[in-house]
């Protein structure tokens, strides 16, 4: 485990160490940022509404308290969706679609000695290949969080509206509640730290694949799931330490 | 000129490479010949780079690669061509691009007319001038290999290396393909070393020949000594082809060696 962590140290060093030309890494984080952002944004809307409404109909069914005023449900909405569901959920799903493609490519690209062809041109791979993802999910995390959190929030109101458990009215009302603003930095935080986890881990597995298909595939299922783990891990983490 | 010195190879404990000493001679084709798992492609990878070996240096024209600093490394590879096994082309990017890659990567100083002048003429010099446009994916096999000899020698390179240049492919296709090489190797006075294991690349431009053997250099010479060689491995290697023991019974009829019988084959005159 130890010498894993110090592998992976020392593959983010290579990264930064000897850095290709700016307009070179400029071009590969925008292409990068267009696979990793643009092309989630479909699975981040789908799942970030979903969890919207679905959060709104169970808080509903669970406030059964008369003295309790319906707008605590759009309060609730929020402050799980901005926490904790936006960030954390988007970032598990991102886990799965990114991850897996970042490390399949990389491990098909090392088996197809397509890595050591970068080498022997005397570019180094890691800063060509790694460092634009990673700063493209530095880049494209926040903002996709930024996006669940408006459609899962609308999600919300229109699950609320829709099914008649409440009216829009007293959803917006407790949408305005007691809103702290620190708690959308704290969610940009998150995300900033989930995307290195994801996209730094995932290079890693990738990076290192050795052997053939089965091992790129072995590769892109160790990205995932490590990748989810460290964002579990760093969720708690940056919940007791920032909150 | 490439000079090894020493190399020695270890993977877990258990030595790939004992000792090896050579010189890859400038403008011609150097071979590297042996069996499977002889660590031809060890060497290799030691020369270039991609594996450091435990003891030895290795040495282009004079400048000591092996533990050096990183600039200098670095400046040797940029002079470095390859051409790997699978040929490595980049999936993502047409033929074109990928000869344009190393040019835009190496010599950012090129004007982009530049740069598809230099792809239009090395696509042109390998006979694919009408590939530019098409996928990695929708060429053949002898085309991968061409677009990566192309890739290869766009930046200018040096030395060129190319591991196993002939697996996967058809006996025409091959012979082709040795040519090119043969061809580039003598036109752009580079030191080419090829990683190889198929006896009709020996006899077709086996300038230097240099034989491992579990891991050791055992001969080296040239594709006209290697017939009358007398090292056991060597031996009991080449005569495993029935077109080497052809070109043997040839070598004495005629006494002109394998290059009798190369000029032979090509005449007509076959096995």
């Amino acid at each position: 485990m130890l010498t894993t962590f110090g592998s992976f140290v020392l593959f983010l060093r290579g990264m930064v160490t000897r850095t290709e030309r700016f307009r070179v890494l400029w071009n590969r984080t925008i292409d990068e940022a267009i696979l990793i952002g643009v092309d989630s944004v479909v699975i981040v809307s789908i799942v970030s509404a979903f969890i919207g409404a679905v959060t709104c109909v169970q808080i509903a069914y669970n406030l059964t308290n008369p003295l309790i005023p319906q707008s605590t449900i759009g309060y609730m909405v929020r402050e799980m969706t901005i926490l904790e569901l936006a960030p954390t959920i988007t970032s598990i799903v991102l886990a799965g679609k990114v991850g897996s493609s970042i490390a399949g490519g990389l491990g098909t690209m090392r088996i197809t000695e397509q890595i050591s062809a970068l080498e022997v041109m005397g570019i180094n791979s890691t800063s060509y290949l790694v460092l634009p993802r990673i700063l493209a999910a530095i880049l494209m995390f926040p903002l996709l969080v930024i996006m669940a959190m408006l459609l899962s929030i609308l999600g919300g109101y229109l699950a609320g509206t829709l099914t008649g458990v409440m009216t829009a009215q007293d959803y917006v009302e407790g949408i305005r509640t007691d809103f702290i603003p620190y708690n959308i930095l704290f969610a940009l935080i998150k995300a900033v730290v989930f995307a290195f986890l994801v996209s730094g881990i995932s290079s890693f597995k990738g990076y290192f694949t050795t052997g053939g298909a089965l091992e790129v595939g072995a590769a892109s299922t160790g990205a995932v799931t490590n990748s989810i783990i460290a964002i579990l891990i760093a969720d708690f983490a940056l919940a007791a330490l920032l909150l | 000129m490439i000079e090894v010195s020493n190399i020695e190879k270890s993977f877990n404990g258990t030595p790939v490479l004992k000792g090896i000493s050579c010189v890859f001679e400038s403008g011609k084709c150097n071979l590297l010949l042996g069996g499977s798992g002889t660590g031809k492609s060890v060497l290799l990878q030691c020369i270039v780079g991609l594996m450091k070996p435990d003891i030895g240096s290795i040495t282009f024209d004079g400048t000591v690669y092996t533990n050096s600093k990183i600039d200098i490394r670095q400046e040797i590879r940029r002079k470095i061509g390859m051409l790997f096994q699978g040929s490595a082309l980049f999936d993502s990017m047409t033929v074109a691009q990928n000869v344009e890659f190393p040019l835009q990567m190496l010599t950012p100083e090129m004007s982009p007319e530049e740069r598809r002048e230099r792809v239009e003429f090395c696509l042109k010099r390998v006979g694919l001038e009408n590939a530019g446009n098409k996928m990695p994916a929708e060429i053949s096999g002898g085309m991968k290999k061409r677009v990566g000899i192309a890739r290869a020698i766009a930046p200018q390179c040096t030395y060129l290396f190319c591991d196993e240049p002939n697996s996967g492919l058809d006996p025409a296709t091959s012979i082709k393909i040795d040519e090119l090489i043969h061809e580039i190797t003598h036109e752009y006075n580079i030191t080419t070393v090829i990683v190889t294991h198929d006896m009709n690349s020996v006899i077709e431009i086996g300038e230097h020949i240099i034989f491992l053997h579990q891991g050791k250099k055992l001969w080296d010479g040239t594709k006209d000594e290697i017939l009358n060689a007398t090292v056991p491995e060597l031996k009991e290697f080449i005569f495993s082809s029935s077109l080497v023991r052809a070109a043997k019974r040839i070598d004495e009829e005629t006494e002109g060696g394998i290059s009798a019988f190369a000029e032979e084959s090509e005449a007509g005159g076959g096995i």
